[in-house]
């Protein structure tokens, strides 16, 4: 058993989801057997080998200071959800 | 630790105290994304598909806080990691764009450095654990009458400030006072204003500082339990903060009490830390190396030429000054802290040998008529070589030191040349004893009471008759020459 | 066009009917844009006629998937929680192609945030198979996969993480690229797992691939993983010659898994590829066994971040009933999230949280590292490796949404290409005993389109798969 209700209950918090306990039910053994499988990567011999954390062989990309064009404020908020005072409105933060 | 002192035994309690320091960069374009840094305009004008965390947005790094961040990493005498590259730190918040930001984790810009404060009479080592880089959040505004989120009924977010270049700077819990503490940030402060990276300002919040406080008792190993506090932005509230924190810790050991490991908020008003209601759990950032940026190579040829670009920093320079020119440590340091004053303090050597006289200078009418006028004494009308020119007619005796803070005046004012105007205004000393002579016998004719009170024995009657000869003269006669055929004529 | 022999609004008329014809049944697309297709051909006949010049891609109806951000045009990622998100911006690929001055079809269906292998995991519903509309196009971009095979689109943009882009194609009989990762720029392809994502052409064949693949890649500054090489002429390279060339075929991806009939194919195919004087060799890969187990690591984990911004506040959906934050992250994402991507944020956040980060995601990246390394070895000594594209050919709809791993397992031959950033091609091979393509897999090494396109250029005449489905 890799992952209990209670393992599923934290990480969808840390994740903003919420599951009904119907549906803890359901989804606890599926990502269950997910992380059983992948969790095999346990038996390879990796040594002392680098975590590939990057996948080409590039280094030191970069951008000049320069400013380059912004979009307008109306871009901006076109696609808000709630808009209040230019800026983007959301609920009491709890 | 070599130059660390202790402070005086404060009871039976020692404090620990860590800081962590985010500085605003003043580069003209976002970390990531080419918008420009904002100040104070209306709600997201600057703004763009990156730093709103648009979907199919991606960072690409600017270089110039990349180098702005080895020069304050430098400064602070870190080791340069070779190799660095950028972790996602994630957590959700409604000015977080992305819902992580992008930051640096176990493979940080710089490590391992330190900066030491000078505490009058002795000097506390602060070692520096990491400087890294990292991009900041938006602003939320909370409504509602007192803008605090707990009775507020909304907030509303603007993402202008999103994506500024930001340097966090972590020391080691090596400090023990909260005076210490204020000592720290104000020399941490000058050090930065000194590279030329950012403003610095507590109150705009281009420079924004934490603490982390535990104590223990005197002689105790171990570290007992800290309390992080948050919204100290001045550093006299830095030190009422600490001050305050510190002795309700004491109080609470003192009480049987535990001290309860959490984040509190520093209260202006009332001077002091109020626990943060949330119930927070421990974040769990998750932190993995952002997939989005490449690594950073730094190699020694950037390293040089950053570290070349810095140039002497101000304690070496204070100390330079004091040993090959003879100045005192305090005029040493008024010299070396500025940059600016710096610079024009050498080129005047250029120029003019007398160190100490040109230091007095600067420290005194010069820096006091600039100030008045809000300029630095390098953007004012009066040249390094103008006023080494002025210190050459002073030195060769000339005029007197009155007259040359009129001229000096003049000089500040019009921007003119005090040749010219002591010309101008005749205010040439007179120095020849012929002249003064004659006029020297005027007056002792002219007042024979005084003359007799001194020949009596009244040796301060002189003065009388010295002023006489400097009214005559409107002031322009040589005091001292005056004075001393004066004593020749009295007998 | 150019001859006048065809006007571009007749042919993307007739694109358009075709559209309307059988989009009901096949459902490839989220959006059409009709009227703006005419209008822009109508504008583009009007060059013809004042004898300006084209380029290869003027006036060529093209389908994008609708993760691919299109400026003023509804980019949903087959998901409620964008299905009302108009970008401000145009992804850099949508660029490329503007100044081809193409017209948009419209914008594709595929499986939610790119997350499937079956487009069954969509918003607007799964996507159908032209060649039997009871079973899956694959995914997923099964949207651009079907939107070719049935004629609906002359070809078209997908993106493939895992397979995404060749397993619709080698279930749909048409040919999916996926060039070398930081060839094609990522900006405005909205992430799934950024170290993994690559965009990549839907064609009909290898020539017109080489063409858009002309268009489409090349560097890009606002992609940081964007490569800043010269692109060649990928025409260049469609030769209708392999001799000499030497092929690798690992045999753990020959394996048991993979239906008789689609080795039969891929086997008939080697064995042409003999006959015109390349080197067929097994050879072991034995990490390979392993692919799967580290893709469903390392892509949940970077999906669960990339999706983080997915929260009501800026854009997208919002759930209005919530009164305060927390509830209204949760209730957004909970609703606005279909449940395949519900399990991989999960499987994600598992793998990155503390305590479990080591053995999770670290060790996966570790793993990650000996692949490439053996992909390293074998391109020391092979051109290009074969394998099947997908171990079997379509399934029907529904038969492996009870169990997810079933589902995973559709990618076996095509995850390891992604973890190794190589480019790889699907192109038909044959065709079942239930009328169903099948789709031959050939991976070269990074930066050697050349190779990929020249063996496939030649594969694909040899094989001459000429069956187009049944609609």
């Amino acid at each position: 058993m890799r992952i209990s209700r209670e393992d599923v209950k934290h990480i969808a918090k840390l994740a903003e989801l919420e599951f009904s306990d119907r549906e803890i039910d359901k989804i606890t053994p599926q990502l269950d057997r997910i992380l059983e499988h992948v969790a095999r990567i346990s038996a390879v011999n990796t040594g002392d080998v680098e975590p590939a954390s990057h996948v080409l062989d590039v280094n030191n990309v970069f951008r000049q200071d320069v400013p380059s064009q912004t979009v307008s404020r109306e871009d901006a908020l076109k696609n808000a959800p709630l808009e209040e005072e230019g800026g983007f409105r959301v609920p009491r933060i709890d | 630790m070599m130059d660390n002192k202790k402070m005086a035994g404060m009871g039976k309690y020692e404090s620990i105290i860590g800081l962590e320091a985010h500085l605003e960069l003043e580069t003209a374009t976002k970390m990531f994304c080419g918008c420009r840094l904002s100040f104070g305009e209306e709600k997201n004008i600057n703004t763009c598909p990156v730093c709103l965390g648009h979907p199919g947005s991606l960072p690409v790094l600017n270089r110039k806080a990349l180098e702005y961040a080895i020069k304050v990493a430098l400064a602070l005498n870190c080791r340069i990691n070779e190799r660095t590259i950028f972790h996602r730190k994630n957590y959700f918040y409604p000015d977080m764009p992305k819902n992580y930001q992008i930051s640096q984790y176990d493979m940080p810009l710089g490590v391992e450095g330190y900066l030491e404060v000078n505490m009058g009479d002795y000097v506390r080592r602060v070692g520096i654990t990491r400087v890294h880089m990292e991009e900041d959040a938006g602003k939320l505004i909370h409504t509602g009458a007192t803008g605090r989120i707990s009775e507020s009924g909304g907030s509303i977010v603007d993402f202008n400030r999103a994506g500024t270049p930001l340097i966090e700077i972590v020391t080691e819990p090596d400090i023990r006072t909260a005076e210490e503490a204020k000592a720290y940030m104000t020399g941490l402060r000058n050090l930065l204003l000194y590279l030329d990276v950012s403003n610095c300002s507590m109150e705009e919040g281009s420079l924004r500082c934490d603490a982390n406080v535990s104590i223990r008792t005197e002689g105790e190993k171990g570290l007992g339990t800290k309390t992080e506090i948050k919204n100290l932005n001045s550093f006299k509230f830095l030190q009422k903060g600490l001050e305050y924190e510190i002795k309700r810790q004491e109080k609470l050991l003192d009480s049987g009490k535990q001290v309860i490991q959490q984040t509190r908020h520093f209260d202006n008003n009332s001077g002091t830390t109020k626990a943060l209601r949330s119930k927070e759990e421990a974040h769990d950032y998750r932190y993995f190396p952002e997939p989005d940026l490449v690594p950073i190579i730094i190699d020694i040829n950037m390293v040089e030429s950053i570290k070349g670009s810095i140039g002497e920093l101000p304690q070496r320079k204070a100390h330079r000054y004091g040993e090959e020119l003879g100045l005192t440590p305090y005029d040493a340091g008024f010299m070396a802290g500025d940059r600016r004053t710096a610079a024009y303090f050498e080129k005047c050597l250029e120029c003019f040998d007398d160190a100490k006289a040109v230091a007095n200078w600067i420290m005194g009418d010069f820096s006091a008529l600039s100030n008045k006028e809000k300029m630095h004494i390098a953007d004012s009308r009066v040249t390094p070589e103008a006023l080494c020119r002025l210190l050459k007619i002073l030195q060769g005796g000339s005029i007197s030191i009155k007259i040359a803070k009129t001229v000096f005046e003049e000089m500040f004012r019009t921007g003119r040349d005090p040749g010219v105007i002591i010309e101008e205004k005749g205010l040439e000393q007179i120095s020849d004893s012929g002249e003064l002579e004659a006029l020297i016998d005027k007056v002792i004719e002219g007042n024979p009471g005084p003359v007799k009170q001194y020949r009596e024995g009244k040796r301060k009657a002189i003065g009388f008759l010295i002023g006489k000869v400097m009214a005559a003269t409107k002031g322009k006669a040589n005091p001292k020459i005056v004075n001393e055929i004066m004593k020749k004529k009295l007998g | 066009m150019e001859a006048k022999e065809v006007s571009c609004r007749e042919i993307t008329s007739s694109v358009l009917s075709r559209i309307e014809e059988v989009d009901g049944d096949i459902n490839a697309y989220i959006r059409v844009e009709k009227e703006r297709a005419l209008k822009h051909a109508d504008g583009i006949d009007a060059r013809i006629a004042k004898g300006e010049k084209l380029e290869d891609f003027t006036g060529i109806p093209i389908g994008i998937k609708d993760n691919i951000c299109t400026k003023g045009i509804n980019t949903t990622c087959a998901s409620k929680i964008l299905d009302n998100y108009i970008p401000i911006y145009d992804a850099g690929v949508i660029q490329k192609l503007n100044s081809q001055d193409y017209i948009l079809t419209g914008k594709l269906n595929m499986d939610e945030f790119a997350m499937g292998s079956s487009n069954e995991n969509s918003f607007f519903g799964p996507v159908s198979n032209p060649w039997d509309t009871s079973r899956v196009p694959g995914g997923s971009s099964g949207g651009p996969a079907a939107s070719v095979a049935a004629g609906e689109a002359v070809c078209s943009l997908g993106s493939d993480t895992g397979g995404s882009i060749r397993q619709p194609a080698s279930l749909c009989g048409v040919v999916g690229f996926k060039p070398t990762y930081g060839l094609v720029s990522r900006y405005g392809l909205v992430a799934f797992a950024s170290s993994l994502d690559q965009i990549g052409p839907f064609t009909r064949d290898m020539e017109d691939c080489a063409a858009l693949l002309n268009i489409i890649c090349g560097h890009d500054r606002r992609d940081s993983t964007s490569l800043d090489v010269e692109v060649p002429d990928y025409k260049g390279f469609l030769r209708d010659d392999i001799k000499g060339m030497k092929i690798g075929v690992p045999s753990q991806l020959m394996a048991a898994g993979i239906d008789p009939e689609v080795k039969g194919a891929v086997d008939s195919a080697l064995n042409l590829a003999l006959d015109m004087g390349a080197e067929v060799e097994e050879i072991s890969i034995p990490n390979l066994e392993y692919a799967l187990n580290v893709y469903y690591i390392v892509a949940p984990s970077e999906a669960s971040s990339n999706l983080s911004r997915f929260d009501g506040v800026r854009y997208g959906y919002r759930d209005r009933s919530a009164s305060t934050l927390r509830s209204m992250y949760r209730k957004t994402r909970t609703r606005g999230f279909g449940d395949e991507v519900k399990r991989r944020i999960m499987i994600g956040t598992y793998c990155l949280s503390a305590g479990y980060y080591d053995a999770y995601y670290e060790k996966a990246l570790k793993v990650r590292t000996l692949l490439r390394r053996d992909f390293d070895r074998a391109f020391s000594t092979y051109d290009v490796l074969i394998s099947p594209t997908s171990p079997t050919t379509a399934f029907r709809k529904g038969e492996k949404m009870d169990d997810p791993l079933t589902m995973y397992m559709c990618d076996i031959c095509t995850i390891p290409v992604n973890l190794a950033g190589l480019p790889a091609v699907s192109i038909p091979a044959g065709i079942s005993g239930e009328n169903l393509p099948i789709g031959l897999h050939i991976i070269g090494n990074a930066l050697r389109e050349d190779n990929v396109i020249r063996m496939a250029y030649t594969l694909e005449k040899a094989i001459g798969f000429k069956d187009i489905p049944d609609l």
